[in-house]
């Protein structure tokens, strides 16, 4: 009894996320003890909670594990609209991999969290690539690209981020060959600084209206900041849940409005916003943005270059096909192709979903005047 | 991940690359180029202030952006003609080299085929970007990057001695900006030349612009943070910027017509002296506005944005031949018929719009009027409202002078002997 007892202690006490200087992280993923590799699985340890999301940033169709940790006896406080306000040593993950057929074949299709609940990744059945650490010192958030070996035994710290050649089979059996880029640490802060101005990281998925949904825990199926704030992670969450805001998942029964304005708040809001990186081009996605030409609607393209892509207008009502933010969504070259990073593929659902909603934009933008 | 030292890597590279040949270069990159793109992208993520990351002579291949966010960095190569950064296989990123930093220097390198921008610096303060190269090596094509060299929302940015070459938008392009000096630098076979647009602030000066679509551009874009005016631009040489214009459809550019020398649209207070222009075959100087871009609707421009060319001072320049066959069909045909088979339209080429509700007594107010005091230099106002109705060469309402423009200063430490 008391040897097992003292075994608990031990393995507790060594399995919490470990803390480094802000100048010196770990070469190795293993150290910060946030995911790790036990059975044939990678598994949250203990304390760290794993979590998905609503709409999600599409990444070449990689799934992604994701996890939160908060220190304990500390809270994030819950925040209408920006991310969560997380206390220091807090540390954020995401993995991502591919899952596997039974050939060995690698999956192209639209992720959620069937592949784990809250059990962990079978190794046997997922290629992972790479895991992103967002960890927040003192000074602020601090973004690290590990990336995995193919034993898939380790993952790296690679501030250069790296090139993986990818073959992903679709559930129609079509191939798409493409290099998944994993970004250098710079290049994360081109999403995670959403006030471009101070250049400050901040997590883009932990926000109140991303997180808000179901998620399969081990006791069962509960939404995340509930379950979050009686796992004493969070504080001040509104009792009424209905007054938190929530985006549409695309498989939920939300309309064609929500949904399309939840996909790109997630992919294109943390640039452009009025402070963002993307400020520069007056095209604002973020959600809430209500002026029309703001979000793209008759609004002329400042900068875009050949990204542009012989449409004159960034929405024109009913005609996806001449607008610029469905050409840019269609295209995979690094000169025209939106969002600028993290993909090597067209996301065909998210196309479909923006090219729905602007083909049923009524109006048109051709009242010439001066 | 161990790296070996850095000057190891560095040696290696410049020792193999020197020798390449054009032919060599498009092949996949060897070991050691890809080993020193990782070791550069490093040095730019993990860069400190106060840190000169040093790119050594040769050729060398990258196939992602180099992303900068850290103050007082300089990049230093060897000269635009030896230090070259090849982005000819570029798969990721929407710019060659990506800055944010303040206090930022580049210097003595080149930048050739990026897939998108060439060197993008996006919100820094204290620029300074000296003797470098953007390049599409293949010369004007619409796949080329938009910008070769393309600082935006900064504060304080000189651009001096480059060389920027047929960038599909445009070669120099400052945007959304204040104070900034443009200087003694070569733009060709690019869309635009040089091209300052809703900036506050910019001194445009001993530049050569030239086999351009345009020479040197001062627009205003609607829809941005701020509306740009106060450009000077003087003793630059403009000539014969009559390459076809290639710039991809939709952008706002390509509205501009070939041979045209310097064009303001929409933009305000601007002041063009001193100039040598030349050959220009549409037009040496053009001034119109937002509604003769290409993009006006009533649902396309928030009410706030001005699209007038106010302001306007056109003094002392040596203007020669030009006008002598413009792009448009309808300048065409105005040539012909206004001033025959074999006339040239005059030196300015004014669209004529005038914000009417601006008007005293019937007058534009005389600090919103275009000034031209320029020997025989002739306005032509093509009557834009009025579908080329009622042209006119009456130089009546340009007989007036402005009050100059102030010098633009770059001090303070930074700027310190420039």
């Amino acid at each position: 009894m008391r040897l097992g007892l003292l075994l608990v202690l031990l393995l507790t006490g060594c399995s919490q996320p470990q803390m480094y200087e802000r100048e010196n992280p770990p070469e190795r993923l293993s150290a910060w003890q946030v995911v790790m590799i036990e059975d044939g699985q990678l598994v949250p340890r203990d304390r760290v909670v794993p979590y998905d999301l609503n709409m999600a940033l599409f990444t070449d169709n990689a799934h992604k594990f994701r996890t939160v940790y908060v220190p304990q006896g500390q809270q994030a406080t819950y925040q209408a609209e920006d991310a969560l306000d997380f206390p220091v040593g807090s540390i954020v993950s995401k993995t991502f991999y591919y899952p596997k057929d039974e050939n060995g074949q690698l999956g192209y299709h639209t992720d959620y969290s069937d592949d784990f609940g809250s059990k962990g990744l079978n190794l046997q059945r997922v290629k992972l690539i790479e895991t992103r650490i967002l960890v927040r010192h003192a000074e602020g958030w601090q973004a690290l690209p590990y990336v995995w070996n193919n034993a898939q035994t380790e993952a790296t710290l690679e501030w250069a981020g790296d090139i993986k050649p990818l073959a992903l089979t679709d559930k129609a059996g079509n191939q798409v060959a493409f290099s998944y880029v994993v970004p250098d640490a710079n290049q994360c802060a081109g999403c995670h600084a959403p006030n471009h101005t101070d250049g400050a990281l901040k997590p883009i998925g932990v926000k109140a209206r991303h997180i808000n949904k179901a998620y399969p825990f081990l006791g069962g199926q509960d939404n995340q900041l509930v379950h979050w704030q009686q796992a004493g992670m969070l504080s001040d969450l509104p009792q009424d849940l209905a007054l938190v805001p929530r985006n549409a998942r695309f498989d939920s029964e939300d309309s064609l409005e929500h949904k399309a304005r939840s996909y790109l708040d997630i992919n294109c809001g943390h640039c452009h916003n009025p402070s963002g990186a993307a400020d520069t081009s007056g095209l604002w996605l973020h959600q809430g943005q209500q002026d029309q030409r703001r979000l793209g609607r008759c609004k002329p393209p400042v900068a875009a270059g050949r990204g542009a892509g012989h449409g004159r207008f960034s929405i024109m009502p009913g005609e996806a096909d001449k607008s610029i933010i469905s050409y840019r969504m269609a295209s995979t070259d690094p000169g025209e192709m939106m969002p600028e990073l993290g993909r090597g593929t067209v996301d065909r659902d998210g196309l479909a979903l923006i090219n729905a909603w602007i083909n049923a934009m009524p109006g048109d933008c051709s009242t010439p005047g001066h | 991940m161990r790296y070996p030292a850095s000057h190891f890597i560095f040696a290696t590279c410049a020792s193999l690359l020197v020798g390449c040949s054009p032919s060599e270069q498009a092949k996949a990159p060897s070991e050691a180029a890809q080993a020193f793109e990782k070791q550069l992208i490093k040095q730019f993520v993990l860069a400190k202030p106060g840190d000169v990351i040093t790119i050594p002579a040769g050729v060398h291949p990258i196939s992602r952006s180099l992303s900068l966010t850290a103050d007082n960095v300089t990049i230093r190569g060897e000269g635009m003609d030896k230090s070259v950064l090849s982005f000819k296989g570029q798969i990721a990123g929407a710019e060659g080299i990506l800055v944010s930093g303040n206090n930022f220097i580049i210097e003595d390198l080149a930048i050739e085929d990026a897939k998108g921008d060439g060197i993008k610096i996006n919100e820094a303060e204290n620029v300074i970007i000296r003797r470098i190269r953007t390049e599409w090596t293949n010369g004007p094509d619409e796949k080329n990057g938009a910008y070769g060299i393309y600082p935006v929302q900064t504060r304080n940015t000189l651009i001096e001695g480059s060389v920027a070459i047929a960038a599909s938008d445009a070669g120099i392009y400052v945007g959304q900006s204040h104070n900034v000096v443009v200087r003694n630098n070569r733009a060709e076979y690019n869309v635009a030349g040089i091209e300052i647009e809703n900036t506050q602030g910019a001194d445009v000066y001993d530049n050569l612009a030239t086999h351009n679509t345009g020479g040197i551009l001062v627009f205003n874009m609607p829809n941005l943070p701020q509306p740009g005016f106060g450009t000077r631009v003087y003793n630059n040489r403009i000539i014969a910027n009559n390459t076809e214009n290639f710039a991809p459809e939709g952008t706002a550019v390509a509205s501009v017509p070939a041979g045209s020398g310097v064009v303001i649209n929409s933009n305000d207070r601007v002041e063009i002296f001193n100039n040598h222009v030349e050959d220009n075959q549409t037009a040496n100087v053009i001034i119109s506005s937002y509604f003769s871009a290409g993009f006006y609707t009533t649902a396309s421009t928030a009410d706030a944005f001005d699209p007038y060319p106010e302001g306007i001072f056109i003094y002392d320049n040596q203007f020669i031949g030009g006008g002598d066959s413009p792009d448009l069909l309808e300048l065409q045909a105005l040539r012909v018929a206004a001033f025959g088979i074999n006339g040239r339209l005059p030196d300015v080429l004014w669209d004529g719009y005038v914000n009417t509700d601006k008007l005293v007594d019937g007058q534009v107010p005389a600090e919103a009027r275009i000034c031209v005091q320029n020997g025989t230099a002739q306005v032509v106002n093509v009557d834009g409202p009025n579908n080329y109705a009622n042209v006119t060469t009456d130089m009546t309402a340009h007989q007036c002078a402005l009050d100059k423009l102030p010098a633009i200063e770059l001090d303070g430490a930074f700027f310190g002997g420039q």
